[in-house]
């Protein structure tokens, strides 16, 4: 036999591979036994809320950080033998990198460009985020979303097989995230692995196949947004405020009926998990009545990324 | 378990609709990473007109400023007060002495007030009192010279015959001083601020971070601030230099390429000290106030605008330990002295100590996040 080395088969399917990932900060655990797999080829989100270990994670990830213990594999590679040729092939977007002001854009891609030994000219790249109108203007006058584009085509000089995106779209408005996810749907479709962090629920569930949802350190949940929504069992969400009444609401006898999964307060809205709004609601609308609770609010959706993380923790994503 | 030899060359994706653009860079010389960097800086610098302004006017708003303010006048004439047309009329005769007749009271209060620096008053039986304040270098010279005029057109003839030779060269003015003062100055702000505000600058946007998680070699980074610091290096000092040449006619007595290696190994000591205060401060305000904290003191005592000597003996080898001290006289001997590169050795080893110190430990203590 002549090989060394002994692994699963399943080794060679998988870009990235996270065993075990410890890292503590002073007192801070901010990453605690992390599993992960991401498939060749694949859009993979990590969900959670600011401080979940997210970025950490993805630092460890991209040869920044290193860990306290635990195991990284990158494309078959590892960093602490491999960092010069993994650097080659990733492309990777920090949280908040602010470029050179005074650079023009065209200046700031060649500069980028020339780390790298293969990729597209500086002018594709270009094209490639949109930006081609504003290849002579500086950094400086860019505005966010135009910036956080550049920021993504210096990912994109190398002509990366790995992308990692950490929270590429954090404090765009909604018209710039927009674009932004249009072009990672772009990437995407160019069979480019894909790691992007985001507290955002609709980023994730527009675009990632696949998601991990972190607390603490831990994944807590892992699928496809759609697996997860449906594996907290309801199809969609009630919520309703009750104003000055919702004190005198009897809860156990919204628990009680038909379609209801779960009946939660939070500052006078309560929340319901509905397997069958159409039941729920008229239903809702009785009992409420026959409680002589008066009505100041009535809202319901279809389960999102979002009641999932509340379902799983009791917590919001953005409790900022 | 099956047995795999994973080798790390799994390119693990789809082909379709990736740009065209396997083929590896052009190779050239403007696509080299470390000319990019470079450019990069002087881009970053050009663009920044303060920086321009501190880095070349100014000097030069300094040494015009100074140069004018302590420029070597001609022989100043004196002026002195009499009283009466006769001694006026000998007075007059030397060339030196600035005569005005004032009537007496007129006379002392010029005298008191310090409009002239003599009055000459007739004493009893054709006698001369000379009125001044002998604590006043002027008074006595004016003494001096008004009693030899006094005393020649009485008809005294001087036993020994004498005459003039006049020399005003260049090199012992308070301009030439100064050049080579500035020169040092500004090697020191321009390497340690030029290095300092850039890096911190770079870490505090953690456009640092961004740089290394590229495949660019760390010490590219660094090596553009050098070779970026030596190309400014000759303009400036060129800037400085012409100044001083075509405006003052400073004397360029030593070897140009022994000053151009004293420039160089000056700014590199510089740069390896701008490096250290700036390896681990993450915020402009803390990293100026190290430069200053670590620039002002040497501002002060090593010799930029005045001798260095001034400052009690006890304090000698310290000063003369500052780097901005060694690069200063070793200017000032080259290019006032024509001293060569063996007579400053000396400072030449204070300033490589600096350099082989400094900058070990600032790669030692440096942060790129």
């Amino acid at each position: 036999m002549r090989d060394t080395k002994k692994m699963p088969a399943s080794t060679t399917t998988a870009a990235l591979r996270v065993r075990d990932l410890r890292k503590t900060f002073k007192d801070v655990v901010a990453v605690d036994g992390l599993e992960l797999a991401v498939r060749a080829g694949e859009c993979f989100g990590l969900l959670g809320p600011n401080g979940a270990g997210k970025t950490t994670t993805i630092e460890i990830c991209e040869g920044l950080t290193v860990p306290d213990s635990g195991d990284v594999e990158l494309l078959g590679m590892h960093w602490n033998s491999h960092a010069a040729e993994l650097r080659q092939r990733l492309g990777i977007q920090l949280q908040e990198t602010q470029l050179a002001d005074k650079v023009t854009v065209m200046e700031t891609i060649r500069l980028f460009s020339s780390f790298f030994r293969h990729g597209p000219p500086p002018a594709e790249v270009i094209a490639l985020v949109q930006l081609e109108e504003k290849m002579n203007s500086r950094v400086g006058g860019l505005s966010g979303g135009q910036k956080q584009r550049l920021a993504l085509a210096c990912a994109l000089v190398g002509d990366p097989d790995f992308l990692f995106l950490d929270e590429p779209t954090t404090g765009l408005d909604p018209q710039a995230r927009r674009q932004l996810w249009a072009l990672i749907e772009q990437f995407k479709l160019q069979g480019r692995t894909i790691l992007l962090t985001t507290h955002y629920m609709d980023e994730a569930e527009q675009l990632c196949d696949r998601v991990a949802i972190m607390d603490h350190g831990k994944v807590i949940a892992l699928g496809t947004p759609r697996e997860l929504i449906t594996s907290i069992g309801v199809e969609h969400m009630v919520e309703f405020s009750a104003g000055g009444a919702a004190k005198a609401l009897e809860i156990p006898a919204l628990r009680r009926m038909d379609g209801v999964r779960d009946v939660r307060t939070e500052n006078g809205t309560v929340r319901m998990q509905v397997t069958e709004l159409h039941r729920a609601v008229p239903a809702l609308l009785e009992e409420l009545e026959r409680q002589g609770v008066p009505l100041t609010e009535l809202r319901t959706h279809s389960a999102t990324l979002e009641d999932v993380f509340v379902t799983l923790t009791g917590r919001h994503l953005r409790d900022e | 378990m099956n047995d795999i030899t994973v080798v790390p060359e799994i390119r693990p994706r789809a082909t379709a609709g990736r740009p065209a653009s396997q083929a590896p860079r052009d190779g050239g010389l403007a696509g080299h990473a470390l000319v990019q960097l470079t450019l990069t800086r002087f881009r970053e610098f050009l663009r920044e007109p303060e920086a321009l302004f501190w880095v070349f006017i100014f000097p030069i708003l300094l040494a015009a400023g100074l140069g004018l303010a302590f420029r070597n006048r001609p022989a100043e004439v004196l002026k002195i007060a009499t009283v009466t047309p006769e001694l006026a009329r000998s007075l007059g005769q030397d060339k030196l002495l600035d005569v005005q007749q004032l009537a007496a009271h007129a006379a002392e209060e010029a005298l008191r007030t310090g409009k002239v620096a003599l009055l000459v008053e007739p004493g009893p039986g054709g006698a001369v009192v000379y009125r001044f304040d002998d604590t006043n270098p002027e008074g006595r010279t004016a003494r001096m010279l008004a009693d030899r005029a006094l005393q020649r057109a009485a008809g005294r003839v001087d036993p020994v015959r004498v005459s003039d030779r006049l020399m005003r060269e260049p090199g012992s003015r308070y301009i030439d001083f100064l050049i080579p003062g500035l020169l040092g100055m500004n090697l020191m702000g321009s390497a340690i601020w030029g290095m300092g505000f850039a890096i911190v600058d770079a870490r505090r946007r953690k456009l640092m971070k961004r740089l290394i998680a590229t495949p660019m070699p760390r010490h590219y980074y660094l090596l553009s601030f050098l070779l970026s610091r030596l190309v400014m290096l000759v303009i400036e000092v060129g800037f400085l230099l012409s100044f001083g040449i075509f405006v003052f006619k400073v004397p360029m007595r030593g070897s140009l390429a022994d000053l151009a290696l004293l420039c160089v190994v000056t700014s590199l000591s510089f740069g390896a000290l701008g490096l250290l205060i700036a390896s681990r401060a993450r915020t402009i305000e803390a990293a100026s106030g190290l430069m200053n904290l670590v620039m002002m003191p040497m501002w002060i005592v090593s010799g930029v605008f005045f001798s260095a000597q001034r400052f009690p003996d006890m304090l000698q080898p310290v000063i003369k330990a500052l780097p901005l001290t060694a690069a200063i006289d070793a200017l000032r001997a080259n290019m006032l002295q024509g001293a060569g590169l063996a007579q400053v050795s000396g400072q030449l080893m204070v300033l490589a100590a600096w350099l082989v110190v400094c900058f070990p430990v600032a790669l030692k203590l440096f942060r790129w996040r």
